[in-house]
């Protein structure tokens, strides 16, 4: 099938003062259609920065400096500022992890729907509040045509989570980015809220980058996951085979702290270490520190992505030598 | 209407506030020391005509009954008769007050019409030329000594272009729109006298200039660091995200935010701006209220001041309140 969005080589810094934080040194992946695709890391690994430069989103003092991102074939790394606004909200959508912040205080739930409803669907005011009426049904609030009057402030985190949700799919994108949606949210409906957003995709034939830290999130929901590691993918594949069959030592640690896969009793076990410093990042992979099988030839360069099985990949040199072994290449580097 | 018990609420916390401000202006003026009454016969008179003249202005009754009686005037709108001119203070405020209330509105006007969009264009294009010159601007307003600013003026517009004028209200050969407000750009509108709405429109351009850009400064800088504040929230990159244009995100979705401090510091400098007009009014001979308060004051013409400060504070309690009903306008967070 071919790719809804192609990302390649993409390279995101910061320009701070103590230096340039090389926030992406290298991201590519792809999304096709309709799928639900995990992206998993600890927080910092650089989640967000993906999602923001996907929108072209990137604030100073950051700056996209490398890559292409391309929408149906089309780099968005190309077009001007207008023409990129006009397929924010209308071809890719994106909601975020604060819902309490996320929603400007001065502005009604209508005012604030209805605007985003007229700029993509050129339709007058009374028709936008329809299909913003129809939306908030479609994310299940309770009295829609009261919502709409109503200040964001009025309403409860869960509530403000679905307005979101909703502004967002009201122009039927054909990608939702979904940053950490149920992260801020309180624990007793973070379910609900994941289901909704993923059910309705489902409906539309929406494609998702799902947003988070925690891997259970995307156990049950996702297709295909990518786990990433300060600033690189570190291994990607199919739900199943992530679960399974974990490759990278990092995936690894991530799936023996779920809470679910531990044994009752036990302590749930975390990757001891911390993220490397991005400013002065090292040489090698940059896992170095914090693995566990690592060896001396993994300070030489850093990895790169390696084919394991069926849409199963890794960036690791250990793995990727082992294996050419096994398969009689000898060492590579 | 949420809105219209809001405002009679706010109305009503008037009351104690005029009556303690009366109370306080009837006090002070009353205990500083100093004798109208040896000041109106003069120094050669005699201590019976000056014990009979404090009678006449009821100066030897017991001070609260002298305030009952003020106080009872004030509701009928007698302000009571100045000791200097022998005019009721009403009638002289009548005369001057409007001048000053014109001057200070046009330099609010000037200052809030500026500085708004200079703070805006300032936090758009930020660090870069627009914002230099703004700032660079806004630096000459808030360290320029206003009198010095007036003298300024006065050099470059009135003595070398000679494109504006540099004293009074009017030109000497116009009379006085027919008086309905006492502003005269108001009553030329208002009668249709397009000449003298344009002269008196001209004289006011300097010195609301002068009095309005400290205020025009600080208008702008607020704006512009609001604005930054704001333009780096949430709710704005969602709105970006949501791809708003440009313009409306500026316009609507940050502006909204970010007028909300800028509104309480316009409401309290119209306090000082007021002040501020009496100096400015001296620079550019703007007969407005300034001179005569200063005469009253060196003449302890008590009835004259406390007039003035009741009108002082009534107008600018009433600033206040205006800014009470913009915040919740503003704001819907507001607790009515
Ligand atoms: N505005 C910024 N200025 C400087 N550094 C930033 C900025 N935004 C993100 N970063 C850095 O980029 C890295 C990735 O951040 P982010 O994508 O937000 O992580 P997460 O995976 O938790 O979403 C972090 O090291 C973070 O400190
Ligand atoms: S490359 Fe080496 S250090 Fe990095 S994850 Fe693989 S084994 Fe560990
Ligand atoms: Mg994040």
């Amino acid at each position: 099938m071919e790719e809804l969005l192609k990302v390649e080589g993409l390279h995101t810094y910061f320009h701070t003062y103590r230096g340039v934080l090389k926030a992406l040194t290298g991201v590519s992946f792809s999304l096709y259609p309709g799928e639900i695709l995990g992206l998993v890391g600890e927080t910092g690994c650089g989640k967000s920065v993906t999602a923001r430069s996907i929108m072209r989103l990137i604030k100073e003092p950051g700056k996209i400096e490398e890559g292409k991102i391309l929408y149906r074939g089309k780099d968005l790394l190309s077009l001007s500022e207008e023409e990129m606004r006009t397929i924010r909200g209308k071809d890719i959508s994106m909601i975020f992890q604060e819902p309490m912040t996320s929603l400007n205080p001065v502005l009604k739930i209508g005012t604030l729907m209805s605007e985003v409803i007229m700029v993509h669907k050129k339709v007058n005011k009374n028709r936008a509040l329809n299909i913003a009426k129809k939306m908030l049904k479609e994310v299940k609030m309770p009295d829609p045509e009261g919502v709409l009057n109503k200040y964001p402030f009025e309403l409860s985190g869960g509530m403000r989570q679905r307005v979101m949700i909703a502004m967002a799919l009201s122009s039927d994108p054909e990608i939702l980015i979904a940053d950490e949606p149920t992260t801020a949210l309180d624990v007793t409906i973070q379910g609900q809220i994941l289901r909704l957003i993923i059910d309705l995709s489902q409906k539309r034939g929406t494609a998702v980058l799902l947003i988070t830290h925690d891997l259970g999130v995307v156990a049950n929901v996702a297709d295909r996951v990518i786990v990433m590691y300060a600033g690189n993918i570190v291994e990607e594949g199919r739900v199943k085979s992530i679960f399974t069959n974990p490759s990278h030592p990092y995936t690894k640690g991530l799936l023996r702290s779920l809470p679910s896969l531990a044994k009752e009793g036990e302590e749930l076990p975390t990757i001891p270490g911390t993220l490397p410093n991005l400013i002065y990042p090292p040489k090698g992979c940059l896992f170095y520190d914090r693995c566990d099988i690592r060896e001396e030839y993994c300070k030489e360069g850093r990895p790169e992505r390696f084919h394991l099985g069926e849409e199963h990949y890794v960036w690791c040199h250990k793995i990727k030598n082992e294996k050419m072994e096994r398969l009689g290449y000898g060492r590579t580097d | 209407m949420r809105i219209a018990k809001y405002i009679g609420i706010r109305l009503l916390y008037i009351i104690p506030v005029m009556l303690g401000v009366t109370i306080l202006v009837f006090l002070i003026s009353h205990t500083i020391p100093g004798d109208p009454a040896s000041l109106i016969a003069g120094p050669k008179a005699s201590k019976a005509t000056i014990e009979r003249i404090r009678h006449d202005l009821g100066l030897d009754k017991p001070i609260y009954v002298q305030y009952m009686i003020y106080l009872r005037g004030l509701l009928k709108g007698d302000f009571g008769k100045s000791i200097r001119t022998g005019i009721d203070v009403a009638t002289d405020l009548k005369k001057y007050f409007p001048a000053t209330l014109e001057l200070t509105f046009f330099s609010m006007l000037f200052a809030i019409g500026a500085g708004i969009p200079l703070g805006i264009i300032s936090a758009i294009k930020r660090n870069r030329w627009p914002d230099h010159i703004s700032r660079t601007f806004s630096i000459f307003g808030v360290s320029m000594p206003v009198f010095w600013l007036g003298l300024l003026l006065l050099l470059v517009f009135y003595s070398k272009l000679k494109i504006l004028p540099g004293s009074g209200r009017l030109d000497t050969i116009l009379s006085p729109p027919t008086h309905i407000t006492g502003m005269y750009t108001i009553d030329a509108l208002l009668t249709g006298n397009w000449p003298v709405f344009i002269s008196a429109l001209t004289h006011l351009i300097l010195p609301a200039f002068c009095l309005g850009y400290v205020y025009l400064a600080i208008i702008t800088r607020i704006t512009r660091s609001s604005m930054l504040e704001v333009l780096n929230k949430e709710y704005i990159e969602t709105a970006r995200a949501n791809g708003i244009p440009e313009k409306s995100i500026i316009l609507k979705h940050a502006l909204k935010n970010a007028l909300i401090p800028v509104v309480t510091i316009i409401g309290i400098s119209f306090g000082e701006l007021m002040g501020g007009a009496i100096l400015t009014e001296t620079i550019f001979s703007f007969p407005g209220v300034g001179k005569y308060v200063v005469e009253s004051i060196n003449y302890l013409d008590f009835p004259a001041i406390m007039g003035f400060t009741v009108v002082v504070t009534f107008i600018y309690v009433f600033m206040n309140l205006l800014v009470d009903v913009i915040y919740a306008f503003l704001d819907p967070q507001i607790r009515y």
